[in-house]
Order: C-alpha cells, then sequence, then structure tokens
C-alpha cells in the first residue's frame, strides 16, 4: 500500500440532509504532524464534514478519506477511529461513571493508553478522580473528554468545537495542553472552531468554511504575509478600475477611497493604481479576522 | 518574557520571533553561546505551534544568528557574521529610533508609523501620487 500523504484527504464532498446542502464540493488535504484549524460560523458544515470523516455519516457524493481510507467503508471506518481520537462538541461522557472509572473504562479499550500521559493530565487539568463526571462543570468536562482523547496513543485528534463554552483561561489552558501535547507526540490535530482568535493562536493551516464550502486555505503564515489591503485616495470620486493582478478578494469604492483586498500581496495592484493617480495610497496588513469576515456570507 | 508574537499583527508569528531573537542579541539581553528556550517550553510558554518555534529557529540558523545542537538545543552563534549582523543592525535601529522619536513627537501614532515603514518598504513614495 502506498502511504498517502495526507492524514485527512476530501475531494468535491458534499451532502445533503432533506433537501438542505450541508456540504458543498468541500475539499481538503491535512497533512501528517499539523494543527490544522477548520474555521467556519455555526451552520458552516464543520460537524457534518467531521462527521463523515470519522464514518458517522455518509457522503451524498465525492470522497474523504483518513489514513488513505475511505471513510465510507465500514472496516475502514472501524480502523479510522482506532487510530483518531475524537471530543465531540458536546463532550458526551458516561455521565454516572466517576472520572476515574471512565478512565479506567475508556483505556480497556486501547493497547497504546499512555499511562504516563494520563498521570500527567490529571495533575494538570486537576480533573477530581472520585468525582461522578455528571457534576463535573463544563471546562472540568472538556478537559476530561481532551484527557481520553489525548491518552489513547492516537495518530491524529479530532476536535469539534474543543473550547465552546469555555471561559478565556480554560480556553489557555486547553489551547496549551494541545500545543505541548503535538510538541511532544507525533501527531495530527484537526480541530474546527468559529473562535478566530484560536486559530490564529495555535493553527499552521487553516481552512475557512463557509456554507459548505471552502473559501480560503493555507498555511496562516502565508495568510499574514499576501494578504494586504490596499487603500487609494482620490481628488475626486474614486474611479472602478478593473484590476488585472491576480489575488484580487474585493474591492470597494467609496467616494474618494477605493478599498482593495488582495490575497497575493500589494505590489501588482500598485502597478496598475499608478496609473490612476491616486493622491494617495496605503497599505495595511491584514489578520485573520479580517479575511474571515471578508470571506463568510453575512446572513441578510 | 523575551519574546512575544501577536498573532493578531497580520505578520507571520515565526517572523515576529525572529525578529524578536535577532533584537534580544542585539540589546544584549540574550549574549553569544547563550541557550535559547527549547522549541517545546517556548511554544508552550507563548502558546503557538511549536512548528512556528522550530521554523523561527531553522531560519535563524540558517542566518548564523543561532547554532541548533543534536539534543543540546538552540544557541546564539558566536561567529564573527553574527556579530557583523549585531553591528549593521546595532546602526539601523539608532536611526529608526530617532526616526519614531521625532514622529512620536509629531503626535504620529504607532499604528500609523508601522503603515508608514511598510508603505516606504513597498515603494510608494515612488508612485508620484503627491496631495493637492
Amino acid at each position: 500500500m502506498v502511504a498517502d500523504p495526507f492524514v485527512i484527504e476530501t475531494a468535491d464532498l458534499r451532502k445533503n440532509y432533506d433537501g438542505v446542502e450541508a456540504v458543498r464540493g468541500l475539499s481538503l488535504e491535512v497533512s501528517a504532524a499539523s494543527i490544522y484549524g477548520f474555521l467556519g460560523r455555526n451552520g458552516a458544515g464543520k460537524t457534518t464534514t467531521i462527521k463523515i470523516l470519522l464514518g458517522m455519516a455518509r457522503p451524498t457524493s465525492g470522497h474523504a478519506r483518513v489514513f488513505g481510507l475511505a471513510a465510507d467503508a465500514p472496516e475502514a471506518s472501524v480502523e479510522i477511529r482506532r487510530r483518531t481520537g475524537f471530543v465531540s462538541e458536546d463532550k458526551d461522557l458516561y455521565d454516572y461513571m466517576t472520572v476515574q472509572d471512565i478512565i479506567r473504562f475508556t483505556a480497556a479499550f486501547y493497547p497504546r493508553w499512555r499511562g504516563d500521559l494520563e498521570q500527567r493530565y490529571l495533575r494538570t487539568f486537576e480533573l477530581p478522580a472520585a468525582r461522578k463526571v455528571k457534576t463535573l462543570s463544563r471546562g472540568m468536562r472538556t478537559k476530561l473528554a481532551l484527557l481520553l482523547a489525548l491518552c489513547r496513543g492516537a495518530d491524529l485528534l479530532v476536535l469539534d468545537e474543543p473550547t465552546s463554552g469555555l471561559d478565556p483561561a480554560m480556553t489557555e489552558e486547553v489551547l496549551q495542553a494541545l500545543v505541548s501535547h503535538v510538541a511532544g507526540e507525533e501527531l495530527t490535530v484537526f480541530f474546527s472552531s468559529h473562535q478566530i482568535a484560536e486559530v490564529d493562536q495555535i493553527a499552521d493551516r487553516v481552512t475557512i468554511i463557509d456554507r459548505g464550502r471552502a473559501v480560503v486555505t493555507g498555511a496562516l503564515d502565508d495568510l499574514r504575509e499576501n494578504y494586504r489591503r490596499v487603500q487609494l485616495v482620490f481628488d475626486g470620486d474614486a474611479p472602478e478600475p478593473a484590476f488585472r493582478a491576480p489575488g484580487i478578494v474585493r474591492v470597494r469604492r467609496d467616494g474618494r477611497v477605493l478599498s482593495v483586498l488582495s490575497s497575493a500581496g500589494a505590489e501588482q495592484i500598485l502597478d496598475e493604481a499608478r496609473a490612476l493617480s491616486p493622491v494617495s495610497v496605503n497599505i495595511v496588513p491584514v489578520t485573520l479576522k479580517e479575511i474571515f469576515l471578508e470571506t463568510v456570507t453575512v446572513e441578510d | 518574557m523575551l519574546f512575544r508574537p501577536n498573532s493578531s499583527l497580520g505578520v507571520p508569528i515565526y517572523l515576529q520571533l525572529m525578529e524578536q531573537v535577532k533584537h534580544a542579541i542585539e540589546t544584549g539581553a540574550l549574549r553569544p553561546g547563550e541557550q535559547l528556550p527549547g522549541i517545546r517550553p517556548l511554544a508552550e510558554e507563548l502558546v503557538i505551534n511549536p512548528n512556528t518555534v522550530a521554523k523561527a529557529y531553522r531560519e535563524l540558523e540558517h542566518e548564523d544568528v543561532i547554532e541548533l545542537r543534536h539534543g543540546a538545543g538552540a544557541f546564539v552563534s558566536g561567529n564573527a557574521r553574527a556579530k557583523k549582523l549585531t553591528d549593521r543592525l546595532r546602526a539601523g535601529q539608532a536611526i529608526v529610533a530617532a526616526a519614531v522619536e521625532r514622529l512620536h513627537a509629531r503626535g504620529v501614532t504607532d499604528d500609523e508609523i508601522r503603515r508608514l515603514f511598510e508603505a516606504e518598504l513597498a515603494g510608494l513614495t515612488r508612485t508620484g501620487g503627491h496631495g493637492g
């Protein structure tokens, strides 16, 4: 078998639920040993995509492969789930068990269970071993779900909104655990989020999904290096130029001001802009937040 | 904390980290032969991707600013090129410091100064676009 270069790969993936297109032609390529951020608004298709990857939903068309295995083939799906630690958005856990019980219960399923990590995360997460799961706070629950996923010796971690409902301090703690875990182990993390700041902080690559489609994909460093806003001010009303420069995401005219958002740097736009004789020119770096807000659809 | 990259600046984190390491050497906060924090502790402390720290260190090694000794970690380079770089940068820093001070005196904000520098580096002053 030829080793797949990507841990997760989807091509033209589609999923319809009762006539609603949740995923509409999504293509993803997630390389090994990366932290991959899957960023989108609520309802953008993140959870549906994750369910398909883990064999919990069948794609309507297109394909999804994890570790090179077809995610919709039942046998492959068992193998995929054996090698993947998954934390769902609602952090479903057995409520009637104690923290210690659920750890022992889960560990029994995984021959590669890491007792050393279990001890470490019990300490750093300050999880009360004797407490019943149902009495845990939201933050504690998340940490416990994360512990169970981190300790099973998985090659891939799939986290659906891992920090939703957590306060900033708890969020930082969870992100720190992820960063530290990735630094110490060989594994790939694929996490969905609608929190731009946390994706910005820890991901090395990102896909922004909007209405079931990838609207931006790339290494965060490349996005930071290549996205620029060029602001041109004119003596009179701004012209309506047809820029030929590649990578133009959006052009806005507002009175004397022309604002051009580019995904390919400012230089070629500047070459063209000079011919328009603007009275002033400004280049501003663009943050992930601005890229997100410029590329996702705002309802109504 | 010596290093503090900001993910919302629109500048790649590894570049910020590289600049901050160079700056620490420049100011003497880090001296030739001294050890830099390990990739994992630094990633944990800054809560950033360890690959980003590794990339910054690799690039710094490529520029001869630091040495990566296998198994031992990253050390500030003690060779002549690092010193020369430091001298060159020290002269540049003095010019920038003076310029920033004068800009501040005229009420230009940090953010505006950043934009002016970026516009200058992009060659915008050669557009011929003059007001009035």
